[in-house]
């Protein structure tokens, strides 16, 4: 039994509650022709990510009522997300409660790496899918010790595209992207860099390598978001770590408020 | 995501839109879809053409099979903070067709919406 959405493990989006839509048939009953079938049009507005919707507003309540403060990494695949996540779980671990949901398409890999720093880590394999959803965490919740307090982070499955779209009841969308990726790519996957509220550049040990302009990655990133926070660090080197800590302080802070 | 494998999260927005569409037969008594108008904002996450690809074999051996997916597409509405003005935009990062200002704030176009289904 899914302790979020009450469904059996393997039922997934089978069960749920009706959407509160409103409906009205057009009245028009109109024959095309006299061997076709007379058809009725029905009036609805329904949003077609509604299903996840509930689920995520159902995870975003489950994670306020822990105070947890939640964020879904997002970035092209070998842009540092698991480094950084290995890096920050251990810096943060002794300071408050922390647990690592891992979003790949294959493999139990990443969730290794962090377990083997001694932090909870669940991992979710999404066969063909491109994107975690907000069920796969829900469920991902039962299967991670309960913490309160505390960071939870999302490791999405590395792709700029489909994660834009599915909110997962994180409190932040945070977006890596590394420098030897180029910076035009915030114009290139607007969505994703609209969707991110923060953005890191990784890799910053390999700037002087590479044609990088950070000034030019965080202009572009305005451009498609202008809210956007930025941060540059390597989750190598450890540089400007700590502003990235601070800002994670500052969200658990607000949460548990 | 590697070059060569495409976005494929339409899929799940098809499967999405097909279960919307079986819930509506159920609570609403069709048995059959013959057509769908699916609003579609600029800037929504999802492409038109791979929904229009997706959507048949999402819809077969369902209520909707060999239904038709009528797309509406809605433009992306911002409002200028500097023209003080709605404005129309095509995509995330677009700046104000008028003074070139990037301080916009989204009004409409991110929708990905049912609108009518045509049944009987
Ligand atoms: N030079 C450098 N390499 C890094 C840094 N962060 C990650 N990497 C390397 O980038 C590759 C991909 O990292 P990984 O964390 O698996 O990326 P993910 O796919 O986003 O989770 C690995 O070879 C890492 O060692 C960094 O800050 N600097
Ligand atoms: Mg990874
Ligand atoms: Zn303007």
């Amino acid at each position: 039994m899914c302790s979020i959405c009450g469904c059996g493990e393997h039922e997934t989006l089978e069960h749920d509650h009706h959407d509160d839509h409103h409906h009205h048939d057009h009245g028009a009953l109109h024959a095309h022709a006299a061997d076709l079938p007379v058809t009725r049009m029905v009036q609805i507005e329904q949003n077609i990510m509604a299903k996840n919707q509930r689920y995520a507003d159902a995870n975003r309540q489950f994670f306020a009522e822990r105070k947890l403060f939640v964020i879904n990494l997002v970035s092209s695949p070998g842009s540092g997300k698991t480094s950084l996540l290995v890096k920050t779980v251990e810096a943060l671990k002794a300071e408050m409660p922390v647990a690592v949901i891992e979003g790949d398409q294959q493999t139990g890999l990443d969730a290794e790496r962090i377990k083997a720093t001694g932090v909870a880590a669940w991992q979710i394999n999404t066969g063909k899918g491109c994107h975690l959803d907000a069920h796969a965490v829900g469920h991902a919740m039962d299967h991670l010790p309960e913490i309160k307090n505390g960071v939870l982070f999302i490791e999405n499955v590395g792709n700029l595209v489909c994660p834009a779209g599915f909110d997962l009841g994180e409190a932040h969308k945070v977006v890596v992207l590394s420098t030897t990726e180029g910076e035009d790519k915030p114009l290139k996957y607007p969505d994703m860099f609209h969707a991110a509220d923060l953005m890191i550049l990784n890799k910053s040990d390999l700037l002087p390598y590479v044609d990088f302009s950070v000034a030019k990655a965080e202009t572009y990133a305005k451009q498609v978001h202008p809210g956007i926070t930025s941060l540059t660090l390597s989750a190598r080197s450890g540089e400007g770590l700590e502003a990235w800590y601070d800002w994670l302080r500052a969200g658990v802070a607000r949460v548990s408020a | 995501m590697s070059a060569s494998t495409p976005p494929m999260h339409e899929m799940s927005l098809c499967e999405g839109l097909v279960q919307s569409l079986e819930e509506q037969a159920m609570t609403q008594g069709f048995h059959k879809i013959f057509a769908v108008w699916l609003e579609i904002g600029a800037l929504a996450t999802v492409e038109p053409d791979a929904m229009l690809f997706n959507y048949d074999i999402v819809a077969r051996g369902t209520v909707a099979e060999g239904s038709k997916l009528e797309i509406i597409a809605v433009p992306g509405k911002a409002w200028c903070m500097n023209c003080s003005t709605p404005v129309t935009i095509s995509r995330h990062g677009d700046a104000c067709p008028a003074c070139g200002s990037y301080q916009l704030q989204l009004l409409d176009g991110e929708q990905m919406r049912i609108k009518q289904i045509e049944v009987a």
